[in-house]
């Protein structure tokens, strides 16, 4: 942890309070998991939270967002209101994706907020079009695209890591590297296991940074999207996490011990800034239980939201495999 | 202007198309490997990177995936993109962005973006260029819902179905013969758009329907005159859209001749001859006056030696005797 | 499992009165079924060999079920299924099946073309929509039913134009003769029983024997007398239209035979299997619309016969027999007949004959 830096009260407890919202969300995505409310695959995010919340602090509302397919953490962080998201994972019609996407597919046009992408590698070269459609219109806007070290084996990657440099286009380039794709651990599958060396190949800026600190990252972050607002080209950051849970709900963790993830644990970053705040008077107790009481409310009138939503008619199965017109 | 018809051979006819295209709306460019410099590869971009300069026509690096996802990107971006894919077989490496990302997020997305994409590739066998630049697999991509998928295989469907496939708000894959590229025609001056919805009667008649689309159809037409001097009369219907299909024009032809062949240039099993034929069974069986037939590509990767690239396509002869064994019972 | 009754869902197999490998031919008893009415035994309808059995004795099975599996003559074993397949159609081996194209046989439906009629001109033999349509071509329902109304239509006017018809009436009691039928029809098995019509046509016969100028033909040069009487006898086609075939030599047939040969010229006439020579053989006609309720009918004679008996209804009327007022049963003839051929008188012997000979059934 940056010890020595101080957030400011104001924005500490900002950060703070959105990591918690999105292990607060998750943790109650699993148990509802459990219960068979939600079905399908759910990856979550428990552990990596500092990344998605610190990168989006540096992003103005203009900007688009490529997400990955454990985007739960990346959609709170961006803004997308709980309801419609819990709702989304219920497979309701007041989901943010009609109920059509699922865990893995979260869409939301007014935040620019173009999906979760459930191909590993398929989102980067459709943030390399946003980011080329956004110069071309003219638009002072830049495209954060995550993914995650797995990715990186991907031609995909290397294939729009070469465009976005090639084309000078604005785009933030944020790897999530949590250590393991699935079960495959980055030794295994990297021949160069520093994963922002690879940016140098094509002459873009690259910085590794601890994505176990919310300051941290959102300082990374704040210096790339300034680089590539001045006209400099993509920018990528590496962002050095872990993920304290399972895959997804369905994978019994035999390729790592219980140690490792203790020592991760040791960690935590909601724990981290919780403590660093507090020593640096930055948080008291009954400002902690504000900020908790507050995510529980909102979580509760997310579930009640989801659980009053209703299902799309079988008859609009078909409705919107082709459009009648481009959305506005 | 003139009002005289234009006689000019299918690339230009795309050439044009393109031309217009960009022209008449800003947001249009055209992408793809080689197609500035170099000229496109069966050049039909020649001369358009002078015209128009790299950003409307931009080369890219061999980068299928990145380039078509790319397009669609810029296409959700707000842009119009035409994307060129040299051959269909190279459209196997942008395949996960075409089906997991144009063809999906619209549905996906519950509606919130769509993908007003165009991607132009050439398809078909004929120039001795080899199993991996000769196949036909537009019958995949008509597999796949969310896309619009074209065959033009005249003059005036080359110059105006792109117009119409870039107003159209989703994804649409234009496949262009490659055989077709040499071949010339009138372009009648009083027409200026065409639909990209309905298949179209290229020669009526009375005895059988062949079906086809695309390469085929100058072979289909071919065959139905060596039928018409044995006296049968064969109606030559042009799918033009291969997905959505036009049933009706299809169901309509079929009723009226009561016989139908099938001729397409993909592989027999699973083609799209297969999905025409079921699709006659099922809305036209009792109008049936004989089996159906199907004229295809035999099932071997397209070999390079002449005669036996010949020989693993759809020709005229074998049309000719598909038809003749199916109105052998005509009254 | 065949269905035994219209209530009857399900049968339990009692035993099998075959063993695999038997020849059965077609009505031979091959199983016992309890149904909710009781054992029931259970005809087979084709011949063949007992290939194997599908149900096993003791079992309650739906109706439909397939019980056993035949080999027709000429068929070859084939593998058997553990379970028995669920289609009732299952015992009985399809026959071998025609090409025939989709369309020519929806088309084959709609114009009555049987199918089995035809051989086919397209690929190995199918049969076309072209060869349906030859085939209906000349009989096409529409064009049958049209071509008699015309053909009917060609014949009355011609008899109302040309015949100078007179009309005679004449009602008899057939009392003796329904009394006599009546005790023998009791003595006859069901299928052997004759119908009231029968005696009336019988005895119209034999009066014609007596009444020589009414049975015959008119033609260009005259009535001409016929030695045989060959009675022609209206029929009523459902199909709309009327046909007139003829029972040859009618007065020589007995009761029983006179039965069945009506009976076979109305199924017949109502078949579409009448010969040309049927159509063409009346030396005079009987019709009778007693079963409509009418009791007297003036008819019209159809040329060139020169004469036609109408019969009403049989209907029970106050009657005098012996001074007295009685119920009996009684029918109204009317003969029409051609004033060119016979008179009046003539006419008037021949309907009192018929009266007479109703008077004596025995004879007929």
């Amino acid at each position: 942890m940056s010890d020595d830096a101080s957030p400011g009260r104001a924005h500490g407890q900002l950060l703070l309070r959105e990591m918690l919202r999105i292990r607060r969300f998750e943790a109650r995505c699993s148990e509802l998991y459990q219960a068979g409310k939600i079905r399908g695959f759910l990856h979550l995010y428990d552990g990596e939270e500092a990344v998605s919340v610190g990168v989006m602090q540096a992003l103005g509302p203009e900007d688009a967002v490529v997400a990955t397919y454990r985007e739960h953490g990346q959609a709170l962080a961006r803004g997308i209101p709980m309801g419609p998201l819990m709702a989304e994972m219920y497979g309701k019609q007041q989901g943010c994706s009609r109920g059509r996407g699922g865990s893995m597919h979260i869409f939301d046009r007014e935040r620019h907020f173009y999906g979760g992408n459930a191909i590993v590698g398929g989102g980067l070269p459709l943030a390399v079009g946003i980011a080329l459609a956004d110069r071309r219109l003219r638009r002072p806007a830049l495209t954060a695209c995550f993914f995650g070290e797995g990715a990186v084996d991907e031609g995909a990657f290397h294939e729009s890591m070469n465009l976005a440099a090639l084309w000078s286009l604005p785009l933030l380039f944020v790897c999530e590297n949590n250590l393991y794709s699935m079960g495959t651990p980055v030794a295994l599958a990297e021949a160069e296991t520093d994963i922002a060396r690879k940016a140098r190949c094509y002459h873009m800026p690259g910085e590794a940074v601890d994505g176990m600190d919310p300051m941290a990252v959102e300082a990374a972050a704040r210096r790339a999207v300034a680089a590539i607002r001045s006209g400099s080209g993509p920018f990528f950051l590496e962002c050095r996490t872990y993920r304290f849970r399972a895959h997804s709900m369905f994978d019994a963790q035999l390729y790592r011990d219980k140690d490792e993830i203790g020592r991760w644990r040791q960690r935590d970053p909601i724990a981290g800034l919780q403590q660093q705040l507090r020593d640096q008077q930055l948080l008291g107790s009954d400002d902690l239980a504000g900020l908790e009481a507050g995510i529980e409310r909102e979580l509760a009138d997310a579930v009640a939201f989801a659980e009053a939503g209703t299902l799309e008619p079988v008859s609009d199965l078909l409705r919107f495999v082709t459009l009648d017109k481009v959305p506005q | 202007m003139s009002t005289a018809a234009q006689r000019l051979s299918y690339r230009e006819a795309c050439r044009q198309a393109i031309r217009a295209a960009i022209q008449a709306d800003e947001r249009v460019f055209l992408m793809g490997e080689d197609v500035g410099r170099y000229g496109g590869c069966y050049a039909v971009s020649k001369g358009l990177l002078d015209e128009f300069g790299p950003e409307r026509i931009v080369d890219t690096p061999l980068s299928e995936a990145a380039f078509v996802g790319a397009g669609i990107g810029a296409a959700i971006g707000g842009l119009r993109p035409i994307v060129e894919i040299m051959t269909c077989n190279f459209s196997l490496l942008a395949l996960d962005q075409i089906l997991n990302n144009a063809a999906t997020i619209p549905h996906m997305s519950g509606g919130q973006f769509s993908v007003p994409l165009v991607i132009r590739m050439a398809t078909g066998a004929g120039r001795q260029l080899a199993a991996q630049h000769s196949h036909s697999l537009e019958g995949w991509y008509a597999h796949i819902p969310g896309l619009r998928v074209l065959a033009p295989a005249t003059v005036t469907d080359a110059r105006y179905m792109l117009q119409a496939a870039l107003a159209d708000p989703n994804p649409v894959l234009v496949f262009e013969h490659i055989m077709l590229y040499a071949l010339e025609g009138e372009l009648d001056p009083g027409v200026s758009a065409v639909d990209i919805e309905h298949a179209a009667i290229r020669r009526p008649g009375r005895d059988l329907s062949l079906i086809t689309y695309g390469g085929s159809l100058p072979k289909a037409l071919s065959a139905a005159e060596l039928l018409a001097a044995e006296g049968i009369d064969a109606e030559v219907v042009d799918l033009r859209v291969l997905r959505p299909l036009d049933d009706a024009t299809i169901m309509e032809s079929v009723r009226r001749t009561r016989r139908a062949v099938v001729i397409d240039e993909g592989w027999r099993s699973g083609s799209l001859a297969a999905e025409v034929c079921t699709r006659i069974v099922e809305q036209a069986f009792y109008e049936l006056d004989a089996p159906l037939a199907r004229v295809c590509t035999e099932e071997a990767p397209i070999p390079y030696a002449k005669h036996l690239e010949d020989a693993a396509l759809p020709q005229p002869e074998k049309i000719v005797a598909a038809a003749r064994a199916l109105v052998g019972g005509r009254g | 499992m065949p269905s035994l009754g219209a209530d009857m869902e399900a049968g339990r197999l009692v035993e099998w009165r075959v063993k695999p490998g038997d020849r059965v031919q077609a009505g031979d008893i091959i199983a016992v079924v309890e149904t909710q009415k009781g054992a029931i035994d259970v005809e087979i309808f084709q011949s063949g060999v007992v290939e194997s059995f599908l149900v096993e004795p003791g079992r309650e099975v739906p109706v439909g079920t397939p019980l056993a599996r035949i080999l027709g003559e000429g068929e070859a074993a084939t593998a058997v299924p553990a379970a028995p397949a669920p289609t009732p159609a299952a015992t009985v081996p399809p026959p071998a099946r025609s090409r025939v194209s989709p369309v020519a046989r929806r088309r084959a439906v709609e114009l009555g073309v049987d199918l089995a009629a035809l051989s086919g001109s397209g690929e190995e033999g199918a049969i076309t929509l072209a060869d349906v349509e030859r085939a209906a071509a000349p009989a096409a329902s529409q064009d049958r039913a049209g071509a008699m109304r015309r053909a009917i239509a060609a014949a009355m006017s011609r008899a109302k134009r040309e015949i100078p018809h007179y009309y005679l009436s004449a009602t008899f009691s057939v009392e003796p003769a329904l009394a006599w039928l009546e005790a023998e029809n009791a003595r006859r098995p069901l299928p052997e029983r004759i119908l009231p019509a029968v005696l009336l046509l019988k005895a119209t016969a034999l009066a014609l024997r007596a009444a020589p100028e009414l049975n015959g033909t008119y033609a260009g040069d005259g009535f001409r007398h016929s030695d045989d009487i060959h009675l022609g006898v209206a029929v009523f086609l459902r199909s709309g239209g009327l046909v007139a075939p003829a029972l040859r030599n009618a007065d020589r047939s007995d009761l029983s035979a006179l039965m069945h040969e009506l009976r076979d010229l109305v199924a017949r006439a109502r078949s579409g299997g009448l010969r040309a020579s049927e159509l063409s053989a009346p030396t005079m006609t009987v019709t009778s619309l007693g079963e409509q309720g009418v009791e007297v009918v003036l008819p019209v004679i159809i040329p060139p016969q020169v004469a036609i008996v109408g019969f009403g209804s049989i209907v029970e009327r106050p009657w005098v027999e012996a001074g007295a007022v009685v119920a009996r049963r009684v029918v109204t003839a009317s003969l029409a007949a051609d004033h060119r051929a016979s008179d009046g008188h003539c006419g008037a012997l021949f309907l009192q004959a018929i009266g007479r000979l109703l008077q004596e059934p025995e004879k007929l």
